[in-house]
């Protein structure tokens, strides 16, 4: 075991660890507005804006991410046309380009937690919004959104985890994230345990916190 | 809990390809995306200088070869894991991966390049034809200043875990943003997209794009060679295996003194890169 | 669409047998991914701390860690761990393995600790009466688990399984590490070769999609036939 060589690529990994942290934080901020907008859409009742907003989240959740920064990367990086319009400033740069595929995609996952959580909101306490007087958006956005948010939390904590494992897939598009410093360190190295053990632990440690913190979430706003 | 044990695991036995300790075959893994050095044509077939030169030599060696595909990055993990028994691949003879293999004598010079697209401004660059890094002269030196200030804060492209990638690290050009990927194709499309200022891989992999995708891709700056570009390509091998480096080091000297690597070099470089 | 002609011209056979590919590794994984699943459930459930911790531990790292670390570690130091395993059945010679082990193994590993979550989840929700029947009618410990605890276990399990399932057949796009032609391997080569990768890497999607497509009809009707008599 060599623990010179976990040492010293400590500091590395850590400070690729914080890029990691700002993928996954931009991402799912823009995934979770991404995932709300679809989850309104998914319980309209036109079936046209219904099925769309249904094939969204079935592309997006049926195809590998891997799939998906490709298509959005390397893709569109390919199209001519593209590469003279002003959103090239923003795909040219690999990691908007990533931030993009984990939004779409996490705002897929998104999409179907929102949706469930809505559904299954007791219609006793819409009733009871209406019986008060309050108009359908008032109900909607004091009283449902919140509601669902609340229900959502151990499922949507798990896609944060889920999500943070996903950045990993940046290392693909050139981005030196944690997976992509470790990569490198164990193909110029050949030591794959040690790294792998520091940059898994690291990962672990943040999962942990992540986990730690839903929990907390939870028992704040918890009905009980 | 025993039974249970060993159905498993002759489960899993049955699954294994038990190795083949045949010593007159051998497999040489080649990475298939590095032209004109190695690479795939349309039905999928390895072809290139290095998949002739490895024919050559094994009928000098009197074995029988299968050439294997292996993407780059896993190219000497899988040699170990004896997934082949060598690697011919472009790969430099650097101290550094002395650590893990041995490698034969060299048979060709990868000389390496900038490349930029037509109309770029570090075009035209005021450097000499090549420069060697190993001793670097005082036209080299001066060389480097150059691109240190025409490269700074620029984004270059490379091939991961490359000698093009460690001497960009190296920090002989100066602080150069750098981007790593894990083929050279990728490198040449984003060169091409223009997310990349410039890239920087052997000359003739960069002539060769040019040539076959019709892009205006240019060469600018020395062609480097020596220092961290390592000296020369040669065979890479397993430490344990002596015999086989023997035999590959025989062969070699017998294509170079039968002037059959200058031929194949010829044919697919254009020039004679054979060492 | 000449891209995707069989034959030597187009990259229409190559991309099916990668899809045959695909699905082969995905269901061999999901097969050693059970097998782990089979030693790691019970670890889990036991009463003996030390073994919760071992099969705790798996289930965490293997779930918090990015697959594609998983692999890379897998591949990067593979003969060694395999060759480890082995030696703990007592086989120390030397063993080759081809890609097609290595990649399932690797993300058989992966499946593995999320159908161990799964499979405890759905014992620990069978009622204990059911237990305690099986003790009544005098049933040995192997009777009880195959006749009264499986059925109901794969009953309960399937939903989430298939969810399992979505993972692997999506993980096997990412050990193209390994060298093995599955979809998105073999859509890397065709889109460098053509410089479409717009074309292949969006039919790749395409290919993924039919496939989750047609697991999802599939585990429907297998959930049809385990929910039988509820």
């Amino acid at each position: 075991m060599d623990l010179e060589l976990m040492i010293n690529s400590f500091p590395k990994l850590l400070s690729a660890a914080v890029i990691t942290l700002k993928l996954l934080s931009v991402s799912l901020i823009i995934g979770l507005f991404i995932g709300l907008f679809f989850a309104i859409l998914r319980l309209n009742k036109n079936i046209f804006i219904n099925k769309f907003a249904y094939g969204y989240s079935y592309v997006f959740r049926g195809t590998p991410l891997l799939v998906q920064i490709f298509i959005i990367y390397f893709g569109l990086g390919q199209i001519e046309y593209l590469r003279s319009t002003v959103l090239w400033v923003i795909l040219k740069e690999p990691y908007w380009c990533a931030i993009i595929a984990f939004a779409l995609n996490t705002g897929a996952y998104t999409s179907e937690i929102l949706r469930s959580a809505f559904q299954t909101i007791k219609p006793g306490i819409i009733e009871a919004g209406n019986s008060l007087g309050l108009k359908k958006n008032v109900i909607f956005y004091k009283i449902q959104i919140p509601i669902a948010i609340r229900q959502s939390l151990p499922a949507y904590g798990n896609e944060i985890i889920l999500m943070m494992k996903g950045t990993s897939l940046a290392s693909t598009v050139t981005l030196m994230d944690l997976t992509g410093v470790a990569k490198y360190i164990i193909s110029t190295t050949f030591k794959p345990i040690e790294v792998f053990i520091v940059a898994g632990g690291i990962y672990l440690f943040m999962t942990f916190i992540i986990h730690n913190i839903i929990k907390f979430l939870e028992k704040k706003y918890s009905f009980n | 809990m025993n039974i249970f044990k060993k159905t498993i695991f002759s489960v899993l036995l049955s699954l294994l390809v038990i190795g083949n300790v045949n010593a007159d075959k051998i497999k040489i893994g080649t990475e298939g995306a590095y032209p004109p050095w190695n690479s795939k044509n349309e039905a999928g077939k390895l072809i290139g200088f290095e998949v002739e030169l490895a024919w050559s030599l094994c009928r000098y060696m009197g074995k029988q070869c299968t050439i294997v595909e292996q993407d780059w990055d896993g190219m000497i993990p899988a040699l170990i894991m004896r997934k082949f028994d060598a690697i011919m691949a472009g790969m430099s003879i650097t101290a550094e991966r002395q650590k893990a293999i041995s490698f034969s004598q060299g048979y060709a010079d990868e000389v390496a390049s900038l490349a930029v697209m037509k109309g770029s401004n570090l075009e035209g660059l005021d450097t000499p034809a090549g420069i060697n890094l190993t001793k670097p002269n005082a036209a080299a030196k001066k060389a480097l200043k150059t691109l240190t200030s025409a490269l700074a804060g620029k984004t270059v492209c490379v091939q991961t875990a490359t000698i093009h990638q460690n001497f960009l690290d190296s920090g002989d050009v100066g602080s150069v943003n750098v981007r790593t990927y894990k083929t050279q194709d990728e490198v040449n499309l984003d060169l091409a997209s223009g997310r990349c200022d410039a890239a920087l891989a052997a000359a003739v992999a960069f002539s060769d794009y040019a040539e076959k995708s019709g892009k205006p891709v240019v060469l600018t700056g020395p062609t480097f060679s020596g220092g961290a570009f390592g000296n020369g390509v040669g065979v890479g091998i397993r430490k344990d295996d002596t015999e086989l480096l023997k035999a590959f080091n025989k062969a070699i000297d017998k294509a170079r003194k039968n002037g059959d690597i200058s031929r194949i070099a010829t044919k697919w470089f254009g020039f004679d890169a054979s060492m | 669409m000449e891209l995707l002609a069989f034959g030597d011209t187009g990259w229409g056979d190559e991309l099916f047998y990668a899809t045959l590919m695909t699905i082969a590794v995905s269901i061999t994984a999901m097969f050693i991914g059970f097998l782990f699943a089979v030693i790691f459930t019970p670890l889990k459930l036991s009463k003996n701390k030390f073994l919760n911790f071992v099969a705790n531990s798996y289930t965490t790292i293997i779930r918090g860690v990015p697959e594609l670390l998983v692999i890379y570690l897998f591949f990067f130091g593979g003969t060694g761990a395999v060759m480890f395993v082995a030696s703990i059945f007592g086989y120390n010679e030397y063993i080759e393995i081809n890609a097609f082990i290595t990649g399932a193994f690797a993300i058989g590993i992966i499946s593995g600790a999320y159908s161990t979550e799964v499979f405890r989840g759905a014992i620990q929700s069978i009622d204990k009466g059911q237990f305690e029947a099986a003790n009544v009618l005098g049933l040995n410990k192997f009777g009880k688990f195959f006749k009264i605890i499986l059925p109901q276990t794969l009953r309960l399990a399937i939903p989430n399984l298939s969810n399992v399932w979505q993972i692997t057949l999506k993980d096997t796009s990412l050990i193209s590490v390994t060298g093995l032609v599955e979809i998105m391997r073999q859509s890397y080569i065709a889109a460098g070769s053509t410089r479409d990768p717009l074309f292949f890497y969006s039919f790749a999607a395409v290919l993924y999609l039919l496939l989750t497509f047609v697991s999802m009809k599939l585990i429907n009707k297998l959930e049809v036939k385990y929910s039988r008599g509820y």
